[in-house]
């Protein structure tokens, strides 16, 4: 996998060698996005794409990293979503503990990391292709749960009317300061990743993924590891989905669907599995699709686009639009050469 | 029987123990189980046949409401049963798990509407759903998964990408209604069951009727099953493809085309999904989002009852459907963690499924 490229560099660096060229430019890209955006770019398109790209990349650190292809990451954002409108204040008239943002947001993203840890627990259990099999059909019971139940999940209408909180004398669903939010957590999984992937944990669950008989021999708990990167990426879908639910002001069954699921999974495939900037690139593609294909195919003919697109990939490029990269950047090289003096 | 068993499952190596062979110390593990099992049912028997006292009626609502909805479930286990028994034999077959399934439940229920519809005949509808289903799924091996033979992870990410287009493009043709495919004469009407749901003051008992297709549609997920069943272990290409979920490389080294193997058996297996489809079209109703209703429960019934194994979607398909009927009646908000709980515990006591067999 091209994970260990970074893995190799020399430890003599100073910390601007360390973190690469590509990685400032687009950070400074990033910061800067804002100057030349319009409030619509910040936040349907730069504020989407993140918060997807941080959902996907929740799935590409399971499925990267632990062999472990999860269609319940947006099932986990929803208990996120779901539990900041129980806590905090929404205005459907059920429940709304009124809790105070601070108290609320990590205690919602708490819950939902123990509940991806849960699901973890379920799943790994089996191995390989049955992790999809039954994270698919815990999203979907969850979904048709949350649509039935009426004394926590309000049933079919869900929750409206929760807002982002106000501190600093920022009103943090205004779209410059949402979009520096969902960039700011989204630098952190992404560096978080990036770090953790290099940490022993890291390199122990990455060495379970390749030979787990071998690392039970020597005498890991490779149950316990599994379960613990569930966890944290369960912690990552559960900002994301604190965001989406700040974001949309409301939250009901349909974030949860069957559909959603699928889509991070779309969006990871697209971006690629191999490196943590796959998901968030993918989110790009896909959402940039969603806002301008409608122009092309019309709304409702969207899904058969998008579906058709994900098939293109699967079948030409199975790392995704990164895949593609890796196999272009060689000949361009030689172009370059060929051009050259 | 599964298609995965030997010869030699646990049960049958164990020498039996005949009523001669007493052991001094009280009753062997396999008696208890019988007499465990003889209770239950007459428990059940007597569930069913007898009048309920007050006190019954005041837990479980009424007889006619408890009676029905284990009919239901047992029902709507045929029905969940011929779709996930598809399912469940081309995961055997070929490690592919199709989650177009769904997708090939509701094309075929579309095709058995605009069929019965057209010609006015149901059993062509019936036909016809099976027909071009198991066309639909030979392609769809021939052109789709036999390029990505070897890569399950792929083959499920492509089938996910094809439900999603199939989807929109039903969508497209037959829009968001409702159909319901009209259901023969000969098959509407209900039944007169032998079971009493009450006692009327003037000492008339009530007696319980059901609607005759579900019993019907009961019957023909038996025969099937029994059908499949015969396919697979008294027949050559049953053989061909028992061998084949052993061991797929040394069946092709055999000489046995394997390739023709794959597509009878996602033939088979596709078909048996567009037949659901028609046949729950005609019990319920036919509708976007019906797929990934009959996608979760094939998902559900085959974790549960073991993958690979018809047997096992036979129990699966049972204890989910009942699970689902009961849950419907008693606790109608929760119905559906009744089924993840199933799901769970089975997990978490079989990782391989009631039936499957640990690899």
């Amino acid at each position: 996998m091209s994970l260990t490229v970074a893995v190799g560099a020399a430890p003599r660096q100073n910390w601007l060698e360390k973190l690469g060229a590509g990685h400032i430019i687009l950070a400074v890209a990033l910061v800067l996005y804002p100057l030349v955006a319009s409030d619509f770019f910040l936040t349907q398109i730069g504020g989407y794409s993140l918060i997807f790209g941080m959902l996907a990349l929740s799935l590409m650190m399971l499925a990267g990293y632990g062999g472990m292809v999860s269609l319940a990451q947006i099932t986990v954002a929803g208990i996120a979503a779901y539990a900041i409108a129980i806590l905090g204040e929404n205005n459907s008239n059920v429940l709304g503990l009124g809790w105070p943002w601070w108290i609320a947001a990590p205690f919602a993203i708490l819950a939902a990391a123990v509940a991806s840890a849960l699901i973890g627990w379920i799943s790994v259990r089996t191995e390989g292709i049955y992790t999809i099999m039954i994270t698919l059909a815990i999203a979907t019971a969850t979904f048709y749960f949350a649509q039935q139940n009426y004394a926590i999940f309000n049933g079919h209408s869900g929750y409206a009317g929760i807002r982002a909180p106000v501190f600093w004398g920022v009103n943090w669903r205004d779209p410059k300061a949402f979009y520096y939010l969902c960039l700011g957590s989204a630098v952190l999984s992404y560096a978080g990743i990036l770090y953790g992937a290099r940490s022993t944990f890291g390199m122990t669950v990455q060495a379970i993924r390749d030979n787990p008989r071998r690392m039970r021999a020597l005498g890991y708990h490779v149950t316990a590891h599994k379960v613990f990167a569930w966890f944290l990426a369960g912690i990552i879908a559960g900002v994301a989905g604190v965001l989406l639910v700040w974001f949309n002001g409301r939250v009901s069954p349909g974030t949860i669907g069957v559909d959603a699921a699928i889509d991070v999974l779309i969006i990871a495939v697209i971006g690629g599995l191999r490196h943590p900037i796959g998901p968030f690139l993918g989110a790009l593609v896909v959402v940039l699709m969603q806002t301008f294909a409608i122009d092309l195919v019309g709304a409702e003919r969207f899904n058969a686009l998008i579906g058709l697109v994900f098939l293109v990939i699967v079948f030409i490029s199975p790392d995704g639009i990164l895949g593609l990269w890796g196999r272009i950047r060689p000949q361009l090289a030689q172009e370059s050469l060929r051009s050259g003096p | 029987m599964s298609i995965l068993d030997r010869p030699s499952s646990p049960d049958i190596s164990r020498p039996k123990t005949s009523g001669l062979e007493i052991s001094g110390g009280g009753m062997t593990r396999r008696q208890a189980w019988g007499l465990f099992w003889l209770l239950a049912a007459a428990v059940i028997a007597w569930l069913v046949f007898a009048v309920w006292p007050d006190w019954l009626n005041a837990i479980l609502i009424s007889k006619k409401a408890f009676v029905s909805a284990i009919l239901n479930g047992i029902t709507l286990a045929g029905l969940y049963f011929l779709v996930a028994s598809g399912f469940t034999l081309i995961f055997g077959l070929m490690r592919n798990v199709n989650l177009a399934h769904g997708s090939l439940y509701l094309l075929g229920a579309y095709i058995g509407y605009e069929v019965a519809n057209r010609t006015g005949y149901w059993l062509l509808g019936v036909a016809a759903g099976f027909i071009v289903l198991a066309l639909v799924g030979v392609v769809m091996q021939i052109f789709v998964f036999r390029r990505l033979e070897g890569d399950d992870l792929r083959q499920t990410l492509v089938s996910i990408g094809i439900s999603i287009v199939a989807a929109d493009l039903m969508l497209a043709v037959w829009a968001g209604g409702t159909y319901q495919i009209p259901v023969p004469e000969w098959l509407d009407g209900a039944l007169t069951l032998p079971v009493v749901t009450a006692v009327r003051s003037n000492g008339v008992s009530v007696f319980l009727t059901y609607p005759l297709y579900r019993v019907v549609v009961l019957a023909a997920a038996i025969v099937i099953g029994i059908g499949l069943w015969l396919m697979l272990h008294k027949t050559r290409v049953g053989m061909m493809v028992r061998a084949g979920v052993d061991d797929r490389a040394m069946l092709s080294a055999s000489g046995v085309n394997v390739h023709a193997v794959f597509a009878i058996v996602f033939a088979v297996g596709a078909g048996l999904a567009g037949f659901a489809g028609v046949v729950g079209g005609s019990a319920l109703s036919v509708a976007p989002g019906e797929d990934v209703r009959y996608l979760l429960a094939s998902l559900v019934v085959v974790i549960v009852g073991g993958m690979g194994s018809i047997t096992g979607a036979a129990i699966g398909a049972l204890l989910i459907g009942l699970a689902e009927q009961i849950g419907l009646v008693y606790f109608p908000t929760y119905g559906i963690v009744l089924t993840f709980v199933i799901m769970v515990v089975v997990l978490s006591v079989r990782p391989q499924g009631i039936m499957g067999k640990a690899r």
